[in-house]
């Protein structure tokens, strides 16, 4: 337990190294959840538009 | 040996390339994340520096320093996709220049961020109107004016040319940012950046510095990737491989677009938010 402790305190620097490293942590996680949202919502969208396209052409024309 | 480059200029050609870069790039640079950040916090001496030194909240170096080298680097790509496009006409340039600037402004601010917590109690402040962290501001927003110039145009082909146009300009901020120390005598004032380099650092230091530097660059060119993805089918939208692609199984290919049957999710006249063309 104490060199977990010891590790966590940072020689009692803990609140500056883990507020650079924890929100490092969180900006790189948010900016990969918000591709893989963004991602989604554009495949909807464009995904929807591009079957009502190809439902509206005859079958077999270009 | 003759390539024809201009071959991987063509947006439908890139989109499977960089999709099937994303995954490699990702899954490396989360290795290299957790190996740098291994080596730092346990193969690094718990002082830096001499008579009086830095102590373990220079650990920080670990991801301040590769953060800030990024910050730079991704801008320079970020011009030279952008000089590319205004030189040649090649929209997939203009892409790749919108698809890095946002991780460019995510690595400018964590290395502003981190700089604020490694100034604390290294210099006694948060922050400082000295030379380098206000050109590194600077540099900040450059990145979000880049961003909000080209939202700001509705006709894409004109925000790409003024946002490039932006982005050249900006350039300037590259070599200030460089050489902008104030310190030309580290005995006389406290360490507001000295002038410092690589030869001079502990080994075990420069490892864990240079592996996290190789996994920020690794993740830039996946989320860069991953983001051009998004932006060549918005763009793309009307051309017929993009709607060949999306008609037969709405994106499914890619694992992500599972709810692309249930078409009462999808509202067409809500703006993407969060997205950028």
């Amino acid at each position: 337990m104490q060199p977990l402790l010891d590790f966590l305190s940072q020689g009692g620097y803990a609140f500056y190294v883990w507020s650079a490293f924890g929100m490092t942590f969180l900006l790189l996680v948010a900016e990969v959840i918000s591709l893989r949202r963004s991602r989604r919502t554009i495949l909807r969208r464009v995904g929807r538009l591009a079957r009502l396209h190809t439902q509206n052409q005859p079958p077999g024309e270009q | 040996m003759k390539i024809n480059w201009f071959k991987y200029a063509s947006p439908a050609t890139f989109y499977p390339v960089a999709g099937r870069l994303v995954p490699i790039f990702g899954i490396a640079a989360l290795a290299l994340m957790l190996l740098a950040l291994y080596w730092g916090f346990f193969e690094t001496p718990e002082r830096l520096g001499g008579s009086n030194p830095q102590k373990e909240y220079y650990r920080i170096i670990f991801i301040h320093v590769p953060a800030a080298w990024l910050s730079m680097w991704l801008y320079l790509v970020l011009a030279g996709w952008s000089a590319v496009g205004l030189v040649f006409n090649t929209r997939l340039s203009f892409m790749m220049a919108n698809a890095v600037a946002p991780t460019g402004a995510v690595f400018t601010f964590i290395a502003l961020w981190t700089g604020a917590f490694w100034g604390r109690p290294s210099w006694g402040t948060y922050w400082d109107w000295d030379p380098r962290l206000t050109s590194e501001l600077i540099l900040f927003f450059l990145y979000i004016g880049f961003m909000a110039l080209h939202s700001a145009i509705d006709d894409s082909r004109r925000a790409d040319r003024a946002a490039a146009l932006l982005a050249i300009v900006g350039l300037v901020m590259l070599p200030i940012i460089f050489w902008s120390i104030n310190c030309p005598d580290p005995n006389n004032c406290a360490a507001l950046h000295q002038r410092s380099s690589l030869g001079n650092i502990e080994s075990n230091i420069l490892t864990a510095m240079l592996t996290m530097t190789l996994g920020f660059w690794l993740y830039s060119f996946a989320t860069a990737f991953a983001r051009l993805r998004g932006i060549i089918v918005l763009r793309e939208q009307d051309s017929v491989w993009v709607r060949e692609l999306l008609a037969v199984d709405g994106g499914a290919e890619t694992g992500v677009g599972g709810t692309s049957g249930d078409g009462r999710q999808a509202d067409p006249r809500q703006p993407n938010r969060g997205v950028r063309a």
